[in-house]
């Protein structure tokens, strides 16, 4: 493994970016070097609006090493895309950013576009949440990959050509020589999305951030994009930067995740460590606000209020005015990201020793039982005079113009019938 | 793309038809050539029945109407057949003016879109600063003021701007009145001297609403396209601030524009009709409005149909030029 | 899209820039959502300025007009009267005539605002209602209308309206009447174009809501879905539309009297004024500049006033994406 040597002094003095760093090829890394690849220190955006300063991310600060999987988790508002933009150096000009974000010990903030495009889509590359508007309408999807290797590489248009039908082919598209040539208009919503991851990894990355890649797909597809990912990640030794709002994700695909909330990291660990034994109020709720089969009868137990407004944070906690745990404390002065109980597992909650007692989450947060038919088919059997509602029987449905007509059923002994209570 | 473009001829050709129909009906509507003869005088049977027989609208709209295509098609337009308007062929005068004013709308228009887009682009990505206020000023000052008064204005201009030219020896360069009959004199570069001094003024009149209906519009497009989806993965690719916007931004929301372009040509035509009216140029302008107020029925007929044909193929235009900019209506 | 009738929170807590004055507005409380729209528009100061500007236009025009001292068909004949200079007993000056320009201004004002209005509120209607007609039910209605609105568009507007009213009369052999309504009337047959576009536009993509479904299901009918809600939501458009209507169809009206195929006496209006002076700008300029200044006043002041009412009724506020 090469030495790194850095190009900016401890103190992160701004130079111009040393593009020989970035993209050395898989070959060049391997699993065991996880000196830190990405280090964000103590990150705060603000945008200055006519009505006030929106303090969209707060004091943030992570590390990255090469093939890790980091999970960032939130609702809207809460700073995680916005946290990324500034890696990636795209936020607008109202932006204000200060802290540190260090990649290959070179400083980041506060250098101009023209340095920073190096390394976008070279070192550090993005994937984003829509692919239906994420790529350029009106050029072929080959045009565009190659559009992304030239940027970066001297080559011919040929060879950017064959390295596009490459990308296509690793990202798991059929035909990838066919469906280069095509419009992205001509792709379906997991293929563009797969093309997308193409064009970010044509290049090798060694950071690959995705900002709710698979929010905008169906579930099926989710879930072989995200497998995708995985799959280049154990390629490459690409580190991954995953941000999401869905905790199955999260569960399934890192290897640590940082919760966000208000603008800031709110808990932070091992996803296993975090999942099991949540040690801020905010993620349980969260936790206990999916949908859990085990809990049958039992309500979803939903955060109540709403996220607080980034442009008059409250004194103290965010997440106080929505706690069932909060004192007086917790809203005077906002707690540190401290490490709790458990190994690397940080929480910034005042009374995060009193979570380590609580079993379910319902037993924060209110909620109570609703009446549930546990057997539909028994309780109509024994009611024989009850009034059928819906009787289906032998329903055809078609649809669609000329040949391709689609055609749904309700086969012949699909019956509903509901009890009318 | 082929197939696009020979649908889209096709279907221009019954919009033809229907148009020639629509634009003889409008003609009957105006109603009857010899109103004011009529009754300017009194007049004997016999010459009213000869007055109306060349008119010929004592016969069925039908019949009339099938005459009149007949005869159009195979270049015979019919002739002035007011009594006093000189009998003269309608088909030459059309063909006369057409030339002087499609050469003006032409320049214009070009000139318009051109100038309009680049400015358009610079306000986008320049968006709230000095420039782009100014702009935005000149556009909206533009719009609320009717093109007749702009020519108006302009045209009064000519002769300070003339006595200046005259006294720095330029001489006087501006001419209000039109295209010389006889055509252009002398050598060549005083026919340069000649033609842009006839065309600068009307050009610059029938330029300035285009000019800001495209600048706004390319502006709003840019706007649009900058805060995209797929300009923001561009940047995140690493591509250079220029080509972003040359590349994709531009490209992009060149499309909106260009079917605001084919939908301006009709106002275009307007504008040069009262553009020629104006500064008194013998074009389709003044053509149209002297056999409107007279009731030349077949001047107004071929009138109408030249423009309407006109109008259609610029329209066919813009769709192809529309059809190669964005992939995804070719599928139509 | 939101269904007019119902409250809604405005700009409560959430990701989005809100429009706040910090301490005096409660974020929280619910608020219809009209309120809002009144009050984005009101803080609007060059909207709220024109609006004002137009109300004094027209006011000036009718009341003014009613009251001023000279009558439209007065004409000083005490010697001397002709083109005078604007004065304190001229305020606009006379003309050739030695009649008072501000009587004659004040009446064009008068004809071009009512045909204003009366064609932007023709044509906006029109094209409303065959343009949702179009939306709706697509298919074969809609295939004939937009080949209908191609067909109309093939002839520029001011030549057929020119065509159309010639039968009543213009400036040559105008009768005893004058002939406004008929050009207003074709002026509002002829420029619907662009509203039915739009609102066909709306109305296609509207009839796929769910809400729109969900209506179907409840049992409405073609009426109800369409004037309950489909078109509901399109109002806000409708209602920029029609001010922007109103600042081009003082234009137009103004152009085709000023080529001499609009309005014709004894009716008058802003353009004809500036045909009949048309050549007075250089040695009696007021007679061009007063008629000239009215017809852009009100145009702007519609334009500056729609441009308002759309930044009411969608603000462009930059989201902050986190």
């Amino acid at each position: 493994m090469t030495a790194r040597h850095r190009t900016s002094d401890v103190d992160g003095v701004i130079g111009t970016l040393n593009p020989d760093e970035f993209g050395a090829g898989s070959a060049g890394r391997d699993a065991s070097d996880d000196s830190a690849l990405l280090v964000v220190d103590d990150l705060s955006v603000g945008f200055g609006t006519e009505d006030g300063i929106v303090h969209a991310v707060r004091n943030v600060s992570f590390s990255l090493g090469s093939r890790q999987v980091l999970g960032i988790v939130g609702e809207s508002g809460s700073g995680k895309s916005v946290s990324s933009m500034a890696i990636m150096g795209l936020l607008p000009k109202t932006a204000r950013v200060t802290g540190s974000i260090k990649f290959h010990g070179q400083e980041l903030v506060g250098q101009p576009y023209n340095e920073l495009r190096k390394l976008r889509g070279n070192g550090i590359s993005m994937i984003f949440q829509d692919p239906m508007t994420s790529l350029n309408p009106v050029f072929t999807v080959g045009w565009q990959l190659s559009e992304a290797y030239r940027a970066h590489h001297n080559v011919s248009k040929k060879a950017a050509w064959a390295k596009s039908v490459e990308a296509l082919e690793m990202v798991g598209i059929p035909q990838p020589d066919r469906r280069a040539s095509q419009y992205p208009h001509e792709f379906s919503g997991g293929m563009r999305q797969r093309a997308v991851i193409a064009m970010s990894i044509i290049n090798d990355p060694e950071l690959i951030i995705a900002d709710e890649p698979t929010t905008a797909l169906d579930v099926t597809v989710q879930a072989q994009i995200l497998e995708t990912l995985l799959r280049i990640r154990d390629e490459t030794n690409a580190a991954v930067i995953m941000i999401t709002h869905d905790l199955g994700v999260v569960a399934g695909m890192v290897d640590r995740v940082q919760v966000m909330y208000g603008g800031t990291v709110v808990e932070s660990g091992v996803v296993e460590e975090v999942f099991a034994a949540p040690r801020m109020p905010y993620t349980i709720g969260l936790l206990g606000s999916i949908p859990n089969p085990t809990l049958v009868g039992k309500r979803l137990t939903p955060i109540k209020g709403a996220p607080p407004s980034l442009m008059n944070l409250p004194k103290g906690c965010p997440f106080a005015p929505r706690c069932p745990l909060a004192i007086d404390e917790c809203r005077e002065t906002e707690p540190e990201l401290a490490e709790t109980d458990r190994n690397a597992h940080f929480a910034r909650c005042h009374r995060w020793s009193d979570l380590v007692t609580i079993e379910h989450p319902q037993q924060l947060f209110d909620q109570q039982e609703i009446g549930v038919v546990e057997n539909p088919a028994a309780l109509t059997a024994a009611n024989p005079d009850m009034p059928i509602l819906y009787d289906v029987v032998d329903v055809e449905e078609r649809l669609g113009h000329g040949a391709s007509d689609t055609v749904t059923e309700a086969g012949p002994s699909d019956s509903n019938e509901e009890t009318a209570s | 793309m082929l197939r696009y473009v020979i649908r889209r001829l096709l279907i221009s050709i019954p919009i033809v038809i229907l148009a020639t129909f629509l634009c003889f009906a409008l003609v009957t509507a105006m109603g009857d050539p010899l109103g004011d003869w009529k009754t300017a005088k009194p007049r004997t049977e016999a010459a009213v029945a000869s007055e109306e027989a060349i008119v010929g609208y004592n016969q069925p709209f039908f019949t009339r109407y099938g005459h009149w295509a007949v005869n159009f098609i195979q270049g015979d337009w019919n002739r002035n057949v007011v009594p006093g308007d000189n009998n003269q062929a309608v088909k030459p005068q059309i063909m006369s003016a057409l030339w002087v004013t499609a050469k003006l709308v032409l320049f214009a228009e070009l000139l318009a879109f051109v100038v309009g887009m680049l400015i358009g682009v610079i306000s986008a990505v320049r968006q709230y600063s000095m420039f782009d206020y100014t702009i935005t000023g000149i556009a909206f000052a533009l719009f609320s003021m009717p093109l007749f008064c702009i020519a108006i204005m302009i045209k009064s201009t000519a002769p300070p701007l003339n006595n200046w030219l005259q006294s720095i020896g330029f001489g006087r360069w501006i001419t209000t009145s039109g295209p010389p009959i006889g055509g252009y004199t002398g050598g060549f570069w005083h026919q340069v001297y000649q033609f842009t001094g006839v065309y600068t003024l009307p050009v610059i009149c029938l330029f300035s609403i285009s000019f800001a209906l495209y600048s706004r519009f390319q502006r709003g497009s840019m706007l649009d396209v900058l805060n995209s989806d797929y300009v923001r993965t561009a940047q995140a690719k690493g591509l250079k601030q220029s080509r972003v916007i040359f590349r994709h931004a531009f490209r992009n929301a060149l499309i909106p524009v260009v079917t605001v372009a084919s939908l301006n040509i009709g106002a275009v035509f307007t504008g040069a009709v009262i553009t020629e009216r104006v500064f008194g140029w013998q074009g389709m302008g003044t053509l149209i409005v002297k056999a409107v107020t007279n009731i030349e029925p077949w001047m107004v007929l071929g009138w109408l149909v030249v423009t309407a044909i006109f109008i259609i193929l610029f329209n066919l235009i813009a769709d192809i030029l529309y059809a190669y900019l964005d992939p995804r209506i070719r599928l139509d | 899209m939101t269904n007019p009738t119902l409250e809604v929170a405005a700009e409560a807590s959430g990701a989005a820039v809100t429009d706040t004055s910090a301490s005096t507005f409660d974020t929280t409380k619910a608020r219809r959502q009209s309120v809002v729209i009144l009050r984005r528009f009101l803080r609007h100061r060059l909207a709220m300025a024109s609006l004002i500007v137009f109300i004094c236009l027209v006011l000036f025009a009718f009341i003014g007009g009613a009251l001023w001292k000279y009558s439209y068909t007065f004409e000083d004949t005490s010697g001397g009267g002709r083109y005078l200079a604007p004065s304190g007993d001229h305020p606009f000056g006379t003309d050739a005539l030695a009649a008072d320009s501000m009587a004659q201004v004040l009446r064009g004002a008068q004809f071009s605002i009512i045909i204003a209005f009366v064609v932007a509120f023709l044509s906006t209607t029109i094209g409303v209602v065959l343009g949702a007609l179009a939306g709706y039910f697509r298919g074969w209605v809609d295939s004939v209308l937009s080949r209908f609105t191609d067909l109309v568009l093939v002839i520029p507007a001011l030549v057929l309206v020119g065509v159309l009213s010639r039968n009543s009369g213009s400036a040559t052999s105008g009768g005893g009447s004058g002939n406004w309504q008929i050009i207003a009337l074709f002026l509002g047959l002829t420029l619907w174009t662009s509203v039915y576009r739009v609102i066909r536009g709306m109305t296609l993509s509207l009839r796929e809501k769910e809400f729109v479904e969900a209506a179907r299901a409840l049992g409405g009918g073609v009426g109800r879905l369409v004037f309950r809600h489909i078109l509901p939501n399109t109002l806000d458009v409708i209602i920029v539309n029609a001010t922007i209507a109103v600042s081009q169809a003082v234009l137009i009206e103004a152009a085709l009297s000023f080529i001499g195929l609009g309005v014709h006496p004894p009716n008058t209006s802003l353009g004809l004024l500036i045909n009949r002076n048309e050549l007075e700008i250089t040695l009696h300029p007021w007679l061009f500049w007063f008629p000239f200044v009215f017809i852009v006043a009100i145009s702007l002041c519609a334009n500056f006033i729609g441009d308002g009412l759309r930044d009411a009724f969608d603000p462009r506020q930059k989201r902050v994406r986190t």
